[in-house]
C-alpha cells in the first residue's frame, strides 16, 4: 500500500525534489539567494499564474485543454482598467469580472460538449475574441489609479521582520487549497478525474459527464478571470497584448507537475510547483547577471522535456509490470 | 446538390467565395489590379504573396493533424530558419560569408532538424504530439535569439540583399514569386500523397493507427516523415517572412502563425483529430484567413480588431461543420442527416 501511494505521486516527488535542489543549488552558487524573502518573492511574482494554473489543471485533467486563459487575463485587465477609469465600484468590478470569466468558460464549455468541437478550436476562438475585444476598448494601456486597487497592490503582510506576502499570495494559496481539496476528496474532483480517464466508461457509470466536462471549463474561466485580477494588483493597468504565451505557461507548468494531457491523471499541488521551479529558474538567472533572459526559456523547455520522458518512463514501465501480473494470473 | 455540399472542400471554398463577394460590394476598389513597376498590383495579389507561409505551413500542418497529432512549433521554427538565413546573409556568422546558398541550406536543414526532433518524440517516445511540440515551440524562440544575439537582424545593406528579398516579395512573370514556391510545393506533396505508398499508409494512419500498425505500416516512420515535412515547411516559410521584411525579428516573426495553421486545417474541414484530410481543402482555408486579414486592412477597420474577426468566422464555420449543431438548430434537420448518412 505505501509503495503505491509512492508510485502515483512520483512524478509530484520528483518536482518538488528538483525544486529543492534547484533552491539548494542558488543558494550555494549565489549571496542573498538563501532568504526568506527570495523564496516568497517566488510566490508575489508568480501568483497570478499560479491560480491560472489550478484551474488550466482540472481542464487537463479532464482530457480537456484551454487556450484561452492568457486573453482572459488580458481582458479581464483591461476591461476593469476601463471601469475603474469610469468610476465604477472595484468590488464590483471584480465581481463582474469573475461573473464573466465564467460565462465566458460556460459558453466554452458547452460548445465543446454538445457540438462536439474540439477543445483546441473551441478555446482558440475563445482566445481570439477575448484578444479582439481588449482592442475594441482601446488599443493603448490604461493605468489603474483606483485607491482600493493600488491599496491592495502595496500592502504587505508581514511575516517576519523583512520578510512580507502580499494580498495575491493569499488568494493564490487559498486557490492552491481549495483546488486540491475539490480535486482529492470531493464529489466533483473524482469524477472529473474519471471522465479524464475514460469518457466513455465515467458515462456508463452513470457520472454526468456533460455536467462535469462543462464545469471544468467554467472553474478555469473563473481561475483565469481571478488570476486576471490578481495580475492588475500585480501591474496596475491594462493592456491588450499583455500575457501572450501565458497559456503555455501555465499548461507546461501542470506538465512538468505530472499533468498528463491524455487526462486522468495530474495534481493542483503538483501545478504549483511546476509554477514555482519555472520563477526560481527564473531568479536564477537574474542572480547570475550575465546571462541573457531567453536562457529562461530553453532551460524552462529543457526540463519540461526531461519531466515528461521521465513520466513516460515510468508509465511504460507500469504497463509492463501490469502486463505481467495480469500474464502470471 | 447534396453530393456538392456534403464535399469536404465546399464550405471552405463557399466561404472564400462569400469573402469576395462581400468585398465586390462594400471595399472599394478591392478586385482592382494594375501593373506596377513590371508586376501586376492590388489586393489580390497582395493576398497571394502573403498567403504563402500560412499555405506552406498548412500544407504540413495537415499531414500532421492527419496522423491524428499536431505541431505547435512551426511558429518557433519560422523564427529560427528566419535568425539563421538572416544572420549568413549579413555575414554575423563569418564563417559563411554572407552566401545565399549557405544561408538557404543551412535554414531549410535548421526545419528538417526540427522536424527530426518533434518526430523522434512523438514517435519514438511516444509523447503526445502537443506536449512534444510544445517543448520545441518554447525553446525555439530562446533558440532564435540566441542565435541573433537577442538582436533584430536587419538585411538592409547586406551584399546579397536583392536575391535573398526577391524570394519573399519579389515578382516573376508579373506575380508574387513566393506563390510559385507554394504551387511547386503543393505539386510535390500531392504527387507524394496521391501517387505514393506513403500517402495510402498516412490516410489509414490517421483512421486507425492500431490496425495500421497490424497490417505492417511502419506508423513511426510515417510519423517522422510528417513532422520533418512539417519542420521543412516552417523554414522555408521562415524564409519567406524574413525575406519579406528583410530582417529576422526572433519575437515576433510568425507570432501566433501555428495558430493560423490549425485554423486554416479546420476551416478546410478536416478533422483535428486525424483520419482523412484534404491537402487542398487547407490550402483554401489558408486563402480564406488571409483573405479575411486583406479585407479587414482594405476596409480599414483597425487591424487589432482581426482577432475578434477571426473568431466569429471559427465559431460559425466549425458550428457549420458540427453535425450536432445542425441537427440541433435547424428543424428540418432530417434532410442534413440523411444527406450526410448518403454520403
Amino acid at each position: 500500500m505505501k509503495k503505491g501511494i509512492f508510485s502515483r505521486n512520483f512524478s509530484l516527488i520528483v518536482t518538488i525534489v528538483l525544486f529543492l535542489l534547484l533552491f539548494t543549488a542558488g543558494s550555494l552558487r549565489y549571496r542573498g539567494f538563501f532568504s526568506a524573502q527570495v523564496f516568497l518573492n517566488l510566490f508575489i511574482d508568480n501568483a497570478y499564474l499560479i491560480i491560472i494554473a489550478v484551474g488550466m489543471t482540472f481542464v487537463l485533467i479532464s482530457g480537456g485543454i484551454d487556450i484561452s486563459v492568457a486573453s482572459v487575463v488580458a481582458f479581464v485587465g483591461m476591461l476593469s482598467a476601463y471601469l475603474l477609469r469610469n468610476g465604477w465600484n472595484p468590488y464590483l468590478v471584480m465581481l463582474l469580472m469573475l461573473l464573466i470569466g465564467s460565462t465566458g468558460g460556460f459558453l466554452m464549455g458547452y460548445i465543446i460538449h454538445y457540438f462536439k468541437i474540439q477543445p483546441f478550436i473551441a478555446t482558440l476562438a475563445g482566445q481570439f475574441l477575448y484578444r479582439g475585444a481588449c482592442f475594441i476598448i482601446s488599443t493603448s494601456s490604461i493605468l489603474i489609479d483606483n485607491p482600493v486597487y493600488s491599496t491592495i497592490a502595496n500592502y504587505q503582510i508581514k511575516l517576519a521582520p523583512r520578510t512580507y506576502i502580499s494580498i495575491s499570495v493569499v488568494i493564490a494559496l487559498i486557490v492552491v487549497i481549495a483546488g486540491a481539496i475539490t480535486a482529492k476528496f470531493s464529489k466533483f474532483g473524482r469524477a472529473v478525474y474519471a471522465v479524464g480517464g475514460n469518457e466513455q466508461s465515467a458515462n456508463l457509470m452513470g457520472l454526468p459527464v456533460a455536467r462535469i466536462k462543462i464545469s471544468v471549463y467554467v472553474l478555469s474561466g473563473f481561475c483565469a478571470a481571478l488570476g486576471g485580477i490578481v495580475f492588475s494588483f500585480y501591474t496596475l493597468s491594462g493592456y491588450g497584448l499583455q500575457n501572450i504565451g501565458l497559456e503555455m505557461d501555465a499548461i507546461a507548468s501542470s506538465v512538468i507537475g505530472g499533468t498528463l494531457l491524455t487526462g486522468g491523471v495530474g495534481s493542483v499541488v503538483g501545478s504549483m510547483f511546476g509554477v514555482l521551479i519555472q520563477g526560481i529558474i527564473q531568479t536564477i538567472i537574474i542572480f547570475q547577471g550575465n546571462l541573457s533572459s531567453w536562457w529562461t526559456k530553453v532551460a524552462v523547455a529543457s526540463l519540461l522535456c526531461l519531466f515528461i520522458v521521465l513520466q513516460r518512463v515510468i508509465s511504460a514501465n507500469r504497463e509492463r509490470i501490469r502486463r505481467r501480473m495480469l500474464n502470471d494470473s | 446538390m447534396k453530393k456538392i455540399t456534403t464535399n469536404q472542400i465546399f464550405w471552405p471554398l463557399a466561404a472564400f467565395i462569400v469573402l469576395l463577394v462581400y468585398n465586390a460590394f462594400f471595399a472599394k476598389n478591392f478586385f482592382k489590379i494594375s501593373i506596377l513597376d513590371g508586376h501586376l498590383y492590388g489586393n489580390l495579389i497582395d493576398i497571394l504573396k502573403n498567403f504563402a507561409p500560412l499555405a506552406l505551413l498548412s500544407i504540413g500542418m495537415t499531414l500532421v493533424i492527419a496522423t491524428g497529432g499536431v505541431d505547435i512549433s512551426v511558429g518557433s521554427v519560422v523564427a529560427i530558419s528566419g535568425a539563421i538565413a538572416c544572420s549568413i546573409i549579413d555575414g554575423r556568422l563569418g564563417i559563411f560569408d554572407h552566401s545565399f546558398v549557405a544561408a538557404l541550406i543551412l535554414a531549410l536543414l535548421s526545419g528538417i532538424a526540427c522536424g527530426l526532433w518533434n518526430g523522434f518524440l512523438v514517435a519514438k517516445v511516444k509523447i503526445q504530439p502537443m506536449v512534444a511540440t510544445l517543448i520545441l515551440m518554447t525553446a525555439g524562440r530562446g533558440i532564435a535569439q540566441l542565435i541573433t544575439k537577442g538582436k533584430i537582424v536587419t538585411i538592409n545593406s547586406a551584399p546579397m540583399m536583392k536575391e535573398y528579398y526577391f524570394l519573399g516579395a519579389g515578382y516573376f512573370l508579373g506575380l508574387p514569386f513566393a506563390f510559385f514556391i507554394v504551387v511547386a510545393v503543393f505539386t510535390i506533396v500531392m504527387i507524394l500523397v496521391k501517387r505514393t505508398a506513403f500517402g495510402l499508409f498516412l490516410q489509414s494512419l490517421g483512421t486507425n493507427s492500431k490496425s495500421s500498425l497490424l497490417s505492417g505500416v511502419k506508423v513511426d516512420r510515417i510519423k517522422i516523415v510528417v513532422y520533418t515535412i512539417s519542420g521543412l515547411m516552417a523554414s522555408i516559410a521562415g524564409i519567406l517572412i524574413s525575406s519579406n521584411i528583410k530582417g529576422a525579428d526572433c519575437n515576433n516573426a510568425g507570432l501566433f502563425i501555428e495558430l493560423d495553421a490549425i485554423l486554416s486545417v479546420a476551416i478546410g474541414g478536416n478533422s483535428l483529430s486525424g483520419g482523412r484530410f484534404m491537402v487542398p481543402a487547407s490550402i483554401v482555408g489558408a486563402l480564406f484567413v488571409q483573405c479575411l486579414t486583406t479585407t479587414v486592412y482594405a476596409l480599414g477597420v483597425p487591424p487589432e480588431a482581426i482577432s475578434l474577426l477571426k473568431a466569429i468566422v471559427i465559431l460559425v464555420l466549425c458550428l457549420f461543420q458540427s453535425d450536432n449543431f445542425r441537427q440541433k438548430v435547424f428543424k428540418g434537420a432530417g434532410r442534413w442527416r440523411k444527406g450526410a448518412d448518403a454520403a
